[in-house]
């Protein structure tokens, strides 16, 4: 399944933010946030913790109400609306269907108790699937997308790894063929060699699926991976944006060749 | 020795227990939770001379409603001598002095722990169920907050999981009590902790379905002829629990609900309608089952 963009709809900005600012009470959350994010891009938003790309991406995903600024949201039918005025009823159906959200915890994304299976169905069943075979054959074939083992489709979470929930939780998120992803450090708690596969797996159903992605991370690493634009935030700003590869190679913001060149160089 | 022994005044109760304030409160409740069929009322639930668990937020609905000229029936897994029924029959007696009576039809309200008669009930009779646990998502949501706003916005996909559950792991919908029903497109409610098998007979029931939890400070309503749907799957549809080639030993009933008795410690049993009054009505109109012949052989 290749993604079918044609070159125009790619050219039409699925989010558009302007004027983003949230506080708690007195204090900055993050202040005059603007961006666009177009269909099948990964964006990266990076920063040291506290720089406001938490309260970012839950403004963004309607779990938070910004306290001023609008965001932009295209449907598939074409129409826009703004996400901070639609009803929250309106937002829930969003979030569970056109959307995902992978946490960084699995346990916060996942049913733990009840199994792999229920927990990939459970979006098709709250958009109203009620045929318990077909649920399971798509459960399934989500599983094997995900490299989960399919045998283990009865198994629960619990009795999975940590890369292993994480996946699933993807699979989880993906089944109802979403536009837009938001993942809080999707990579966070997971050990090196399995944070490349799970990388290596989200390159791969971006590609196919002609996802957007909307990544919050720490690691430079991840961002440099994954993404096609980077935003590098700092006390509740965006300091700095741009193409990826331009921003890390060519930082301008002394705040951004700090991040840049604190990252362990092995073997260089 | 009682206080009526010993002191020759009425008791100082007002009639069937609750004061008349909180009678009225608890009549707004179920007069909302009517409007609403399926909706939980939150209400002020009172202290009951009674544990939480043996059917205090029956009672106090049952309090409410409930008149000098009513006949009161109470049952406790179909049966109207078993420790529960027996206690709240007790209860009322004393308190509100009302007639009490075993028999299905000539009751007017009619307080269950989980059966609904195999008798049909007519448009003058309240059936009033108890209710342990009334949130349907309690087990897979713990958030109440959660509950009441999935309730709002009507998404049930939640509950699907659980069955889904269910056929995974035991290959068929294995729940068999408080199996939960949509109520008239709208709410998904639990009708618990009754068995399965009664779900059917909520369906358009010409009495009038009143639940209450008191631990749980909830009322919720049936009203007369609502439709009450049982939730399945295309392929795994909603069926009752049935016993093949079963007849109750005593009465020889057949496509009712069954207890099992276990006889002796080599393995006897018979199974005997859990609604005790229609076994006995039955019995009385003629009809006997195997235990019941072997009884008469032996007696002659």
């Amino acid at each position: 399944m290749n993604a079918q963009l044609t070159p125009a709809a790619r050219d039409i900005p699925l989010l558009q933010v302007r004027g983003l600012t949230h506080f708690y009470g007195t204090h900055l959350g993050c202040r005059d946030v603007e961006f666009d994010v177009y269909p099948g891009e990964v964006l990266a938003i990076v920063g040291e913790s506290g720089s406001g790309k938490s309260t970012l991406l839950n403004c963004l995903s309607t779990q938070i109400a910004p306290t001023e600024g609008a965001i932009h949201y295209r449907f598939r039918d074409g129409r826009w609306e703004d996400l901070c005025r639609m009803s929250e009823a309106d937002q829930r159906v969003l979030l569970r269907t056109d959307w995902g959200f992978v946490h960084q915890n699995p346990r916060d994304g996942l049913r733990m108790g009840v199994s792999a299976g229920a927990n990939v169905g459970e979006r098709l069943m709250a958009i109203g699937n009620r045929h318990y075979g077909r649920i399971r054959d798509v459960a399934t074939d989500w599983l094997g997308r995900v490299e989960i083992d399919p045998d283990r489709i009865d198994d629960d979470p619990r009795t999975f790894s940590g890369g292993m929930q994480q996946r699933l939780q993807i699979a989880r998120n993906l089944v109802t063929a979403p536009r837009l992803v938001f993942m809080d450090e999707p990579t966070g708690g997971l050990d090196v060699s399995v944070q490349a596969r799970l990388l290596d797996l989200i390159r791969r159903l971006v590609a196919d699926l002609g996802l957007a992605i909307i990544i919050v991370t720490h690691d430079l690493a991840v961002a440099r991976l994954l993404s096609d634009r980077i935003m590098v935030m700092k006390q509740g700003k965006v300091i700095e944006a741009g193409l990826t590869d331009q921003v890390l190679d060519d930082p301008h913001q002394p705040y951004t060749q700090l991040l840049v060149s604190s990252i362990l160089q092995v073997g260089a | 020795m009682s206080l009526d022994t010993l002191s020759s005044e009425p008791p100082a109760y007002n009639f069937a227990y609750l004061d008349e304030q909180t009678k009225r409160m608890i009549r707004r409740a179920i007069l909302k939770g009517i409007a609403i069929p399926g909706y939980q009322v939150p209400f002020a639930s009172r202290e009951m001379p009674m544990p939480y668990g043996w059917g205090t937020g029956g009672m106090q609905v049952t309090a409410a409603v409930i008149g000098p000229e009513d006949t009161l029936k109470v049952i406790d897994q179909g049966s109207d001598d078993t420790t529960n029924a027996v206690a709240i029959r007790r209860f009322f007696d004393r308190t509100a002095g009302v007639a009490m009576t075993t028999h299905t039809a000539e009751a007017t309200v009619i307080q269950t722990r989980h059966r609904i008669p195999e008798e049909k009930l007519t448009d003058n009779q309240v059936l009033v169920f108890q209710v342990p646990i009334p949130e349907p998502l309690r087990f897979l949501e713990p958030r109440e907050t959660e509950t009441r706003k999935m309730h709002a916005l009507s998404e049930y996909g939640l509950m699907h999981v659980k069955l889904y559950e269910d056929i995974a792991r035991h290959g068929h919908i294995a729940t068999s009590y408080a199996y939960p029903v949509m109520v008239e497109g709208r709410y998904v409610m639990d009708p618990s902790p009754t068995p399965k098998f009664d779900n059917p007979k909520m369906h358009k029931m010409a009495a009038l379905q009143l639940f209450g939890a008191g631990r749980e400070k909830r009322i919720y309503a049936l009203p007369p002829h609502t439709e009450v749907v049982s939730l399945d799957f295309e392929d795994h549809p909603f069926s009752v629990q049935d016993w093949p080639d079963t007849a109750c030993a005593m009465c020889g009933a057949e496509q009712v609900y069954f207890d099992e008795v276990i006889l002796d410690d080599k393995g006897g049993r018979m199974f005997v309608c859990s609604d005790s009054d229609y076994c006995e009505a039955r019995q009385a109109e003629g009809h006997f089952g195997a235990a019941h012949a072997h009884h008469q052989e032996a007696a002659e």
